[in-house]
This record gives C-alpha cells, structure tokens and sequence, in this order.
C-alpha cells in the first residue's frame, strides 16, 4: 500500500509539473510570439511591463481578468460558458500520455516514469482528444448566437475533420514502422539516433502540414478571420472566456510541439546519452532528456511563431482542396511507400541504412509522379473548362 | 463494481436526456456524452482499443458532422411541429413491442460464473489484430470493400452535374 501512495503522490507531483510547465510555456508564448512578430516586422514589440517586456503575459492576464465578463441576452447560457471549458479541457489532455522523460530510480526499488499514463493505446489517445478538439470551437460558436460566430465554429469544425484523416494515414507510418500503439514504444524504438524523421521525412511534412490546420494557426487560421467574419468564433467572447480560447491556441501548440517530438525527433532522445549516462549516471542523464522533449516542443512552437510571420493565409476553398485532393493521396502514397521501405531491405538483404534511402528515394518519387499526374490531368481539365 | 454502477446510472441518464431534450443541439450532446459513458464501460471490459476508436468513430467524427448538419439548419422555421395523436399511439405501440421483445431476451438469460477460459487481455490491441488479420481475414476485407461501395455512392449523390448550379 505504502509503494502504491508514494506512486500515486509522485504521480501527482509529476501532472502538476506538466500543467505548470504547459502553462507557463503557452503563457510566455503569447509573449514570445509578439518579440518574433515584432522582429520580422522590424519593430520593437512589447517592452514596457518589466525589463524587456518579460511581465507581458502577466498584464494581459490582469486585463482579462479585469474586463467585463459579458453573455449575450439570446445565447444558450450554459453552453456558451461550457464552450471555453471544453476547448482548454481538450487542450491539456493530451499531455497524459506523451512520455517526457525515461524512467528515474528513486532508490529503494522505486523507478518512476516520467509519463502520466502509458497505456498500449497511445497514439489512438492523442488522436481521439485531437478529434474532439473542435467541440469547444463548435459548441462555443453556436452558443453565441450569432451568424458570424456560427460560420466561424462551422469553418474550424470542418477544417479539423478534414485535416484529421491525413494526419491520422502519416501516423500509420509511424506505426507501421515501430510496430506498436504506445507512445513509449515508439519513443524506445527511436533512441541512439534512429529518429523517425530520416525514415519519414514525407510523413512529417505531412504531419506538421495538418498539425498547423488542426491548431488553427496561419497560414491555415481560417476560422478566425475579420474581414469576413468580423471575428470568428470568439466574436462574442469577451474577458478569461475569450483568454482561454486564446490560450487553448498556445497549449495546443507546444503540445502538438510535443508530439511531433515524440513521434518523429525521438523524444527524450538526444546525442551524447551515453556519455551523460556514464560520467553523471542515469538519473541526471533522464532529466536532461526531459529538458531535450521539452526543447524540441519549444523549437516546434517557434516554427509555428515564424511560419505564422512568413507566409499569407489560404482561401478556404484552396484549404480543402489541398486536405482533401493533395494531403489525402500523398498520405496513401507514403503508408504504400513504408510498406516497402520495411519489405525492400529485408528480402534484398540490403544494410541497415537501406530502410532509410528507400525512403529518401520516395520523395523524388512522388514530387515526378506529381508532376506526370498533373501534365495529364491538369491538361484535361483545363480543356474541360475552356469548353465551358 | 462501484465503478460499473455509476457509469451505468450515468449512461441511462444521458441517453434518457437525448429523448427528452427539446433542442437538437442539446440531443446531440447528451449523445456524445452517452458515447463517451459507454467508452468508460468499454475500458471496464479491459478493451482499450475499442474505447479510443469509439470515441475517434462516433465522438470525433460522426457526431461532429451531425452537430454540423444541425447548426446549419434553422431550427426556429424547421422545427417539428407536435406530433397528432395517431403518432403519439404508433410510438407507444412500437416501443412497447420493443421492451417486450428485450425483456424476453433477458429474462432467460444466465449471469453464470465467468468460465476457465476467461483470458482478460482478448480486448487488447495485439489480440484483436492477431484475430482480424488471421482468424476473420475475409469478413474484414469485405467489410472494407462495403465501406468503400457506400463512400463512392455518397460521392456519386453529392457530385455537382455539369451545368447544375449547387449555389
């Protein structure tokens, strides 16, 4: 019983500190990401709460706080609070299965895992919570009663739908390759260098393709848009409710960070374990490797801070189009391309790295096929307008 | 045990409020809570991967698109009007027969003890893979060939003919 609580306690501990680190991390990246705007736009940015602007996120806290918390008079009340709840509650779930570092011996028989919970359905969790994602949007968006609000909810509900099934085809790689569901496992079978990203450099791309629709972030942050839609969503949310809309937003990022880490970057894994490992012991070694998950999910926050500044935004009829006729089909190539990047190897007796280069060698192989595919079709379908 | 009891009292409860509920939109929740109790029930079976694909499935896409439909219709002008007192009476027939038909399949039903040959890990990923690509190969690749007969008839209803103006 004792081991147990201790267990449990620790457990605790260990959620704590994911929430905490979470949220710190979304916090400071609201501030992080007006620095970056700043920078590319070549102005100052944020600097006057505290040195350097470093008390920006605490100000605009206390000014969301500080407004007014205002339900229109014809929205559904509850559903228009339950709306917000729902996005950020979606938002942390996910961190519960991501294994941030490898297992820490306390002494005493006691080895703890620095995972919240490694259950054998893992990726299928993290997928599961991304799906439901676009009820707090949804929910929210109806309840205001409000058209805008409505088209907005209705933009997100059905970019996140789209974008779903290619991210779900680029995990089956992932899983094809390692064999199982559990984050853990995929993390392991990744350690001493072997990342997945020099085995799925297609299965990435896509991934973070959909990892950016799926966090409504630019260039795909259609939902949200004020030409069109005055606001999006949000436009009647006022005060935390919209704060925690907007922070859901940043939570989602460092977690998809996360992800990305830990399915295609090896996770906890870095170079030079073996080394830490023997001249510090495992302990330390572990911790480092918790602060390298951690790394890599911020470097992946960045990417979306300097995609967000660099690139314009698509139509929304370009957004499908690309989800459903170009992601979708590349996404079958690449499950078909896998299967033989495991089969060619093994039955040509080919080097351990011949995995790899067929692989690589999948890339020039479908951007030709592309090409072939649109010089046929593409030349069809203009004659069939022209005949219009 | 407990646990069982609380999920079940639970599922009744929101199942009933799917019913009873006067707005679509509430039915539609109640119904994705339901989904969700009855993943809790399949997590009790020691099933996780059926748990997940439920809520991937049926919370995560299916009830998304029904939620979708509804918002985009405007519930002040279609909605149903009361039902007459020949549907009312149709409905209690109907469901009356249902009960009857259920509580005849329950009553000889026996809650015996679990057998020898109980194995708790059967709802596993890896088992239930072992199963469908060994044991039910055939059945399964059928099933796939009827999903992919309905996508392409849902496609085919949902194409734009030439010249039809769908805006």
């Amino acid at each position: 019983m004792e081991i147990t609580s201790t267990v449990f306690t620790a457990k605790a501990i260990y959620v704590g500190v994911i929430f905490a680190i979470t949220l710190g991390v979304a916090a400071y990246s609201t501030y992080f990401e007006r620095i970056f705007a700043a920078f590319f736009q070549d102005r100052v940015g944020p600097d006057r709460a505290g040195p350097m602007g470093i008390l920006q996120p605490l100000a605009d806290a206390v000014k969301m706080f500080m407004k007014e918390d205002f339900i229109p008079s014809n929205a559904s009340k509850w559903l228009f609070i339950t709306g917000p709840c729902l996005s950020m509650f979606t938002a942390l779930m996910t961190s519960a299965v991501i294994p941030f570092g490898d297992t820490v011996d306390f002494g005493n028989g006691l080895r703890f895992d620095l995972q919240g919970i490694d259950v054998n359905i893992g990726i299928l969790w993290v997928f599961g919570v991304v799906s439901l994602g676009v009820y707090g949007i949804l929910v929210g968006g109806w309840a205001s009663n409000n058209k805008y609000s409505l088209l907005g909810a209705i933009r997100a509900a059905s970019q996140n739908i789209s974008y779903e099934l290619a991210m779900g085809l680029s995990i089956i790689c992932i899983l094809m390759m390692t064999g199982s569901l559990s984050t853990k496992a995929i993390v392991e079978a990744q350690q001493n260098g072997h990342w997945n990203i020099l085995y799925q450099p297609a299965g990435f791309i896509l991934f973070i393709i959909c990892a950016f629709a799926e966090c409504n972030r630019t260039p795909f942050d259609l939902p949200e848009c004020e030409t069109e839609l005055i606001g999006g969503y949000h436009t009647e949310y006022s005060s935390m409710k919209l704060g925690f809309y907007l922070f859901a937003e940043y939570i989602n990022m460092f977690i998809s960070g996360a992800v990305m880490a830990t399915l295609y970057f090896g996770g906890y894994d870095y170079p030079f374990y073996d080394v830490v490992n023997d001249a510090w012991g495992t302990n330390i070694a572990n911790f480092i490797g918790f602060g390298a998950l951690i790394g890599k999910a911020l470097l992946f926050v960045f990417v979306f801070m300097w995609v967000r500044w660099t690139l314009p935004r698509f139509r929304y009829d370009q957004l499908m189009n690309l989800g459903w006729t170009g992601l979708i089909p590349i996404a079958m190539f690449n499950v078909v391309w896998t299967g033989l990047s495991i089969l060619l190897p093994t039955s040509f007796n080919l080097p351990s790295w011949g995995s790899i280069g067929v692989s690589w060698i999948g890339i020039p192989v479908l951007i030709a096929g592309l090409f072939v595919y649109h010089a046929v079709v593409g030349g069809k379908k203009k004659k069939v307008a022209l005949a219009r | 045990m407990q646990y069982w009891y609380f999920l079940t009292a639970l599922t009744l409860i929101s199942a009933l409020m799917v019913v009873l509920s006067k707005n679509p939109i509430h039915s539609v929740l109640y119904l994705v809570f339901t989904f969700f109790c009855i993943s809790g029930h399949y997590v009790l079976l020691n099933a996780q991967f059926l748990m997940a694909v439920n809520i991937i499935v049926y919370a995560g896409a299916i009830m998304v698109l029904f939620l979708f439909v509804i918002m985009m219709l405007d519930l002040r002008r279609n909605a149903p009007e009361s039902k007459s007192t020949l549907t009312k009476i149709a409905g209690v027939v109907t469901g009356g027969t249902l009960l009857v038909i259920f509580i005849a399949g329950t009553k000889n039903m026996s809650l015996g003890e679990v057998g020898n040959s109980y194995n708790s890990q059967t709802g596993m990923v890896e088992n239930l893979g072992q199963l469908l690509y060994k044991g039910y190969l055939l059945p399964f690749e059928l099933v796939s060939i009827l999903f992919f007969v309905a996508m392409v008839g849902a496609v085919m209803l949902g194409k734009r003919e030439a010249g039809e103006r769908n805006f």
